[in-house]
Formats: C-alpha cells, structure tokens, sequence
C-alpha cells in the first residue's frame, strides 16, 4: 500500500557532513556502480559519448557559494539523494503501490515490476531525489543500498552504503537515527545536524552537518608563512652561464 | 514545469467530455434516439481519446491497469476509478438514452456527479503537490471544474448558461494567475532552505552536478516557455473566454455555434499549455533555476 506506515521499526539513513566533503563525486560514482550491477534495472546514460549526454543518477554532488554579510565567501559542496522521509510525499501520491516505505527500517523503495513509470512520484519530490530511467521506463531512486546493508555474503566491513564505503573524507555516515545512542545520532547532536526544506514538511530522515566556521586568516600585513624564514632565496641575481643566459634573454 | 502535449490534451480534452456528459447526465440537452447517439459520440470521443492521451507518458503503459490498486491514497488511483465509474454509468445511461428512448434520471444524475468527479481528482494529482505552490491552492480545483462546466455547456448548447459560465471561467482564471504569481514566494523554499545553508549568508549555486542535462531539468525546469507568459495570458483569455461570449450574444447560427467552440478550446489549450509552463517546481532551485 502507498499509505504510509504510523512508525517505522527503525529509521535507517545518512548523516551527510558538509563540513568535509569534498566534492570528488567518489560517491556518484560508486552508487551508480553498485546500482547498475545490483537491485533493479540498470542506471541507464542516453547518448554516453556524444554532446548532448545524459543518464540516471540516484547521487549527485551540488557546490554552492555562500557569500556572508562580510568576509570571504565559502564553497561548499553538497551531495544528495534521497533523504527517506518520514512523511515522503513521493509514497502517497503512487497510483500503483509500487512506492512504498518500509516499516522494518523505514527504506523508502520503488518495486520496479508494479511501476507504471507515471513519473508522479518524481513531482512530488521536493529534492530531486527520484529519476525516471529512460531506458528502463521505470523510476530509479537511492535504495540505502538495501541489498549492501543487510547482505550476509559481504565481508562485514562492506555491509553499509557503497557512497558511505567510498567516501574518501568520511562526510557520509550511515546508522538507525531512530536511535539516540547510535552513532549517527550523536553526530547530528553534536553538529547540529539540520533538515532540507523544512517548510515542505517532508520530515527527512536523512541529516546534514552544517560546514564548522572557517579559520579566520590572520592580518595579511604581517608574515604569516612560518617556512617562509627557510625558504628564504640563496642566490638573488643570477650568476655564470645562467646570469647570461638571463641577460641574453632579457635583450632579445 | 515542461508541458507535454499529452498531458496537456488530455486535460483538456477528458475536461470537456468529462462535462459535457455531466451536461448530458442531468437531461440537458433531453435528447433521444439518434441525437443521443450523436451527442454521447462527442463526449466519449473527448473523455476516452483524452485518456489514452495521457497513457502516452507513461513509461510502463502496459501495465497501466495497476494504477487502480492505490485508492486509498493515490489522487491519480482515485482518478483511474472515478473515470472508469463514470464511463460505464453513462454508457448505461446512454444506452437507455440512444436505443430505448428512456431517460433513468437516477442513473443520469450518478454519471454526472461521477463526470465531475472525475475532473476533480484530475486537478487534485495536481493541487495536491507541495513542490509546485502555484498549483498548490484550492483555486485550482475550482478553475478545472468551472473550466469543464463552461465547456461541457458549450457542447450542450446551453447557450445561456455558457455565457455566464464563460465569464466565471475568466474571473476564476485572473484570480488563479494572481494569486500564482505570489505562490512561489509565500512558500517560503528558496536556495537556503534547501542546502540548509541560508542562515550563512547568500546562497549561489556555483557548479551542477552534472555536465549534460538530466531527467530532472527535463522535466521540471521550463525557463524559456515563461518569457511570453503575459502575451500568452491575454490570448488565451481573449480565446477561451471573450471571443466565445461576444459571439453567442450574436444571432444564434450552428456556424457561430462552432466558432465559439472552437476559439473556446484554443483557449484552454494555450492556458493549460500556460499552467504547466509557468509552474515551477522547488527542485530547480537546488541548479540555481526556476
Ligand atoms: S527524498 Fe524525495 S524520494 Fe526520498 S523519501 Fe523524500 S520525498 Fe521521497
Ligand atoms: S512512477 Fe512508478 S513509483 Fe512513481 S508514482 Fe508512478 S507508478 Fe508509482
Ligand atoms: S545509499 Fe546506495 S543507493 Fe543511496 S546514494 Fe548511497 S550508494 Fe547510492
């Protein structure tokens, strides 16, 4: 059924850190790796080589600038998919039952063989987080690597999210936010973790650590580069063979 | 939002049969025999050939029967129900109508209210969605049903209560354009929200995810559509609305008759054409676009 479930056993997701991301895209990668050899039909790309290329993605990293009222501005980059909301708009509104929200972990799934490829699910998102595969004609979304996570014929370390295993900068986390002695949830208490679009009442499960302030650089009018004393150039003017070459050169 | 021709022909199309049988379920035009047969023809060609219209978006069509399993929650499950319902009561209906000479007023009354029904939950798929304010209001119902009574009672030759229709059809639509324009901005999305990051500072998207395009800017972001928005808004008025009003105040002919059927679903079609691409869904703003 597409009616969402009142409460989920758990509430298994991401905690992405904006802080220290990146933005390699190593996680894009490996996501529409696994994803393409595993659950579903395959993350399709449409005219791969040409000019006008494009594919299905269930994870893409954004950057944005962010200009305070003084001082430098910040780059920050921003991973997204999808965020498996409590409240996911993307459920209900699925005509077929072919979206639906699990009540063991709260993973929001699409059964590919009851899709009617309507795209209805994908308006409803507020975030992007769903794709229609042109290939396939039917809707792609972030399965929490639902076929990792639970798989007992992977080595234990490799039981979590391909995007999370790859991570180069460990800025994506994964854990049951249901609980508040998990891992996750401590990092969400400690940095703030914040919600997406909060006014679209979509109750994300997914959390994002706000970036920590930057170091303030220290007044430029004073040496700053501790090395700077040892690196100190040995010889200032050009001696010998070089010294002419430089001259030679300088004439012409 | 891109406007497909699909979903913009069925629309309009299942809207107008959709009302015009609602203008038959009540006895107007009370007509039997052939004449039935005639009139039934028109709105089954408009509501069916408006429905298969909107398979041709589906990615799966073939399993299109699926669609009718989530009525509990599914706006467009309720849509599947209400259309079929309403088809097959009206056929009974007809059947009476065209081949016996009876009129089951019940029965008639029924396949009315499911017709409008029908129209209802269609703009529901649409009202319903968050992620486009300037769908999101009770107005939009009110503009898809009155749209499909007006047009219904063009095609059932209610000359009278056409013209009064018309003119609430224009008063419902200015009022939809004004209060859409506004709706973006009072639902409070915009790029901080949505990164999270707004309280920080100015927020500017400084580099997609992606080199090419993507299902997601395909569909949901329509920026060029919009720059004749204004131009487009008078003609669809003037078609949909004025030029079908002056011209059934003239002498009544069959000719006139057609003229202001036929500049009433131009109309429609460029104002539905404007409904999908003036709407814009919040996830442009995660690429800097509306
Ligand atoms: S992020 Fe989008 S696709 Fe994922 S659960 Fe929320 S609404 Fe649904
Ligand atoms: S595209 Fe598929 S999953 Fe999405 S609403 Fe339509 S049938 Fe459901
Ligand atoms: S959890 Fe799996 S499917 Fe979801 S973004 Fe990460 S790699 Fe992709």
């Amino acid at each position: 059924m597409t009616t969402l479930p009142d409460k989920t056993d758990k509430k298994l997701g991401l905690v992405i850190d904006l802080d220290t991301c990146v933005g390699c895209h190593a996680c894009v990668i490996s996501c529409k790796g696994w994803n393409t050899e595993n659950y579903g039909a395959p993350l399709s790309d449409q005219n791969a080589y040409g000019a006008d290329n494009s594919g299905t993605f269930l994870n893409r990293v954004h950057s944005y600038e962010v200009q305070p009222d003084t001082g430098a501005a910040q780059l920050i980059h921003f991973p997204k998919s999808c965020l498996h909301c409590e409240d996911a708009p993307c459920v209900t509104v699925c005509p077929t039952g072919a979206s639906y929200k699990r009540v063991e972990d709260g993973i929001v799934l699409v059964n590919e063989s009851d899709c009617i490829g309507c795209g209805l699910c994908a308006w409803a998102c507020p975030y992007g987080a769903r794709e229609l595969d042109q290939a396939a004609g039917v809707m792609k979304k972030c399965t929490l690597c639902v076929d990792r996570i639970y798989n007992e014929n992977l080595p234990e370390e490799d039981r979590q999210p391909a995007c999370v295993r790859t991570c180069p900068s460990n800025a994506r986390h994964f854990g049951d936010l249901s609980d508040p002695d998990s891992d996750v949830s401590k990092l969400v208490a400690e940095r703030g973790g914040m919600d997406l679009m909060p006014e679209q009442g979509t109750k994300p499960v997914n959390k994002y650590l706000p970036p920590r302030p930057k170091d303030t650089l220290p007044d430029t009018t004073e040496e700053f580069d501790i090395l700077a004393p040892f690196l100190a150039p040995v010889a200032e003017e050009p001696k010998g063979f070089l010294g002419w070459l430089d001259k030679t050169l300088e004439k012409l | 939002m891109h406007p497909a021709p699909s979903v913009i022909f069925f629309t309009t199309f299942s809207g107008l049969g959709f009302g015009l049988l609602a203008w038959l379920g009540i006895g107007a035009p009370d007509v039997t025999g052939w004449t039935a047969f005639a009139f039934f023809a028109i709105a089954y060609a408009m509501a069916v050939g408006g429905l298969l219209a909107s398979t041709f978006h589906l990615g799966r069509p073939e399993r299109a029967v699926k669609a009718f399993t989530q009525w509990r929650s599914s706006w467009l499950s309720r849509e599947a129900w209400c259309a079929v319902g309403a088809l097959v009561v009206m056929g009974l209906y007809g059947a009476g109508l065209v081949f016996l000479g009876e009129r089951y007023a019940l029965l008639g009354i029924l396949g009315a209210v499911l017709s409008l029904l029908t129209v209802f939950t269609t703009s529901m798929i649409y009202t319903q969605l968050k992620t486009i304010p300037r769908w999101n209001m009770p107005l939009t119902p009110v503009k898809f049903l009155s749209i499909s009574v007006a047009g219904g009672a063009l095609l059932a030759g209610q000359v009278q209560i056409a013209v009064l229709l018309l003119l609430i059809v224009g008063g419902v639509q200015l009022l939809a354009w004004m209060q859409g324009d506004k709706a973006f901005a009072s639902a409070g999305t915009t790029l901080g929200t949505a990164t999270g990051l707004g309280a920080r500072g100015a927020v500017r998207a400084f580099e997609p995810p992606h080199t090419g395009t993507n299902y997601l800017l395909k569909e949901f972001v329509h920026e060029i559509g919009r720059k004749h928005a204004q131009k487009l808004r008078i003609i669809s008025l003037g078609l949909m609305v004025v030029l079908p009003v002056i011209l059934l105040l003239l002498p009544f002919s069959h000719f006139i008759a057609v003229l202001a059927l036929a500049s009433h679903i131009a109309g429609v079609l460029t104002a539905r054409w404007l409904f999908f691409a003036e709407a814009e869904h919040v996830v442009g703003l995660y690429y800097g676009k509306r």
